[in-house]
């Protein structure tokens, strides 16, 4: 039975490309007019996910609907439904601007005076509608480009929203742009947005899909995947006094508190430095009460740092390495930063096992 | 065959502003033209010099359809936006034939752009100025549906193979290499094997068959037969359908 409220369904995807399992089992559903994020390494499967459902690849199993049709049996009304702006945006470099998103229109199956009226908006809705709009593909810089391809997925306002690395080459004029352009659409449109600039995601994603390795490891609001993968809490202090007395009574409230430098000393005499704790009764105001016990410390700043989804991100990849290792996956509270957020490596220890 | 029309436009107007196109009507403009200069200057002759300047259809024929056809697929599929038009509901089918008729179209324009030379050349002279005719309508109609007729398989080729490369140069030489062995091929054979007379009963009606000139002969004279429409227009479905699987096969890899 079709469920009415759900735009984008996933069920048990798999591709393989000879010997190579690209994605394995992917499920997920995304509801009408949500944001998604869709994250993951380099290779982990994001590209072929999205091309599967764009009806542009086969799944070797499983199925995908989108607005309750099947991409399989019915990709060319699937097509109608989905504007999708493929990774690395290609684009013919010998035409206009304008020329070229008239033809798309009518490739989308516009009419010609439709067709012209929806590029007149979208040029507008993306800022191509002054000098770019007859400028030569050939000849614009990395960010119109982008626009372009962004212009060309709205074109039909369809009912999903498909983009690969949207904001990629983009200064942060033109990303705020796109993010207020997808604001303006949250709750009409349903996007899937997969990028590496995780910031970016939080700030304009309902749910964040996180792929490795060709499954889906995570999935939830940044609050859900927060509360799961980094369940410490963490504060950051700046304060001036005896560091050793204040240390040892701020430990008083959890011994297992990990309490880290991040500054050493400023100009006038405050350290900074982090609290983590896996207690979550644990909150502001009893580490206020504690610095406020002794009047020779001085407490300048207090602050909740929340994990940034880079943190999250590497929590989550990392555990499915854990267990794809076949080692219990640790209980983390505090998140290394060594591998590297675009080309996470697997553990040294895969060689040897 | 949703969005043909579309893909038929694109592709127009695409090789109206392509360069190539420029090179190859230049060069193939320039090459009618001397070749209908030394026919001229060969009068008078057996042969009327309408018939004479078709006979040396296939000397623009082997490098205009590779210039015209090389980059239709094999540079969509470089650049990645072969890959963007098939996010539309638009089928590999469409693609392929709206890419066949666009470059079909030019070349055909080409033809008709070359005739200018005879029929201003008859306007040009005064009537029994000559002891031979400038302009007979049977053997110029004959010799365009001749280039019409076989020109559906030579530009079929030239998508067959850009489809199967992306490389434009090496789409070319393919293109070049196929047109080569179906035009002039029958000819080098009997040329090194001897009189075409003295090929064994058995394969004479199928070498007669596949031998271009003298089709083209036939169609001068005002002989049309069905045979040349059958395998011109066979040959060209199967290149183009061949085309069809591998432009969806890449594309839905």
């Amino acid at each position: 039975m079709i469920k009415p409220e759900i735009s984008i369904e996933a069920t048990n995807l798999t591709k393989v490309y000879g010997s190579l399992t690209a994605i394995e089992d992917v499920s997920f559903e995304i509801n009408r007019g949500e944001v998604l994020g869709f994250l993951g390494p380099n290779g982990a499967g994001k590209s072929t996910t999205m091309r599967i459902l764009c009806g542009l690849v086969r799944a070797t199993s499983g199925s995908a609907t989108i607005g309750g049709i099947s991409v399989v049996e019915y990709p060319e009304k699937v097509k109608r439904l989905v504007g999708y702006m493929p990774e690395n945006n290609p684009l013919p470099d010998e035409l206009r601007v304008v020329e070229y998103l008239r033809y798309r229109g009518q490739l989308k199956g516009l009419g010609p005076r439709e067709a012209h009226a929806r590029v007149e908006e979208v040029l507008e809705l993306c800022d191509l509608h002054r000098k770019a709009r007859r400028q030569i593909i050939g000849t614009l810089s990395k960010g119109f480009r982008q626009r372009v391809g962004i212009a060309d997925a709205l074109l039909t306002n369809p009912e999903v929203v498909i983009m690969d690395e949207p904001t990629i080459g983009l200064d942060p004029h033109q990303t705020k742009i796109i993010r207020d352009l997808i604001n303006n659409r949250r709750g009409g449109m349903t996007f899937v947005i997969s990028s590496h600039i995780l910031p970016e995601v939080e700030l304009c994603c309902d749910r964040i899909l996180i792929i490795n390795q060709g499954r889906i490891v995570a999935k939830g609001t940044s609050a859900s995947l927060r509360e799961e993968y980094i369940p410490a809490k963490a504060f950051r202090i700046k304060a001036k006094g005896e560091l050793e007395g204040l240390i040892g009574e701020l430990r008083s409230l959890d011994p297992e508190m990990e309490i880290s430098a991040l500054m050493e000393i400023d100009e006038d005499g405050f350290h900074e430095f982090s609290l983590k704790t896996l207690n979550p009764g644990i909150a502001g105001e009893q580490l206020l009460a504690v610095i406020q016990k002794n009047s020779s410390w001085v407490l300048r700043e207090i602050a909740d740092v929340e994990a940034s989804l880079e943190e999250i991100f590497l929590a989550a990849t990392k555990r499915s390495w854990e267990e794809t290792l076949g080692r219990k996956p640790k209980k983390i509270g505090i998140v290394q930063m060594e591998p590297p957020l675009n080309e996470p490596e697997p553990p040294k220890e895969s060689q040897s096992e | 065959m949703r969005g043909f029309l579309t893909i038929l436009r694109h592709e127009i107007f695409v090789l109206l502003i392509s360069p190539a196109t420029f090179v190859a009507g230049f060069l193939f403009l320039l090459m009618m033209w001397l070749v209908y200069w030394q026919v001229l200057k060969a009068m008078p002759s057996k042969e009327l010099p309408v018939s004479l300047f078709f006979q040396l259809f296939w000397l623009p024929v082997l490098f205009m359809v590779p210039l015209l056809t090389m980059r239709s697929i094999a540079e969509e599929r470089r650049m990645g936006t072969l890959e963007s038009t098939l996010t539309t509901p638009t089928t590999p089918l469409a693609i392929v034939a709206g890419k066949f008729a666009g470059a079909y179209v030019v070349f055909l324009s080409f033809w008709v752009l070359a005739l200018g030379y005879p029929i201003l050349t008859s306007f040009q002279v005064p009537e029994g100025s000559a002891n031979f005719s400038f302009m007979e309508a049977s053997p110029l109609i004959g010799g365009l549906l001749f280039v019409a007729v076989s020109g559906t398989m030579y530009v079929a080729a030239g998508i067959f193979a850009s489809s199967l490369t992306r490389s434009q140069l090496v789409a070319a030489m393919l293109c070049f290499a196929i047109l080569f062995m179906v035009i002039l091929g029958e000819q080098i054979l009997f040329t090194y094997s001897g009189n075409p007379e003295t090929v064994p009963g058995r394969w004479q009606p199928i070498l007669d068959y596949l031998r271009t000139f003298r089709q083209l002969e036939d169609f001068s004279r005002g002989i049309v037969d069905s045979r040349p429409f059958v395998l011109y227009f066979s040959s060209a479905f199967v290149l183009l359908g061949i085309a069809v699987v591998v432009v969806e096969r890449k594309a839905t890899r």
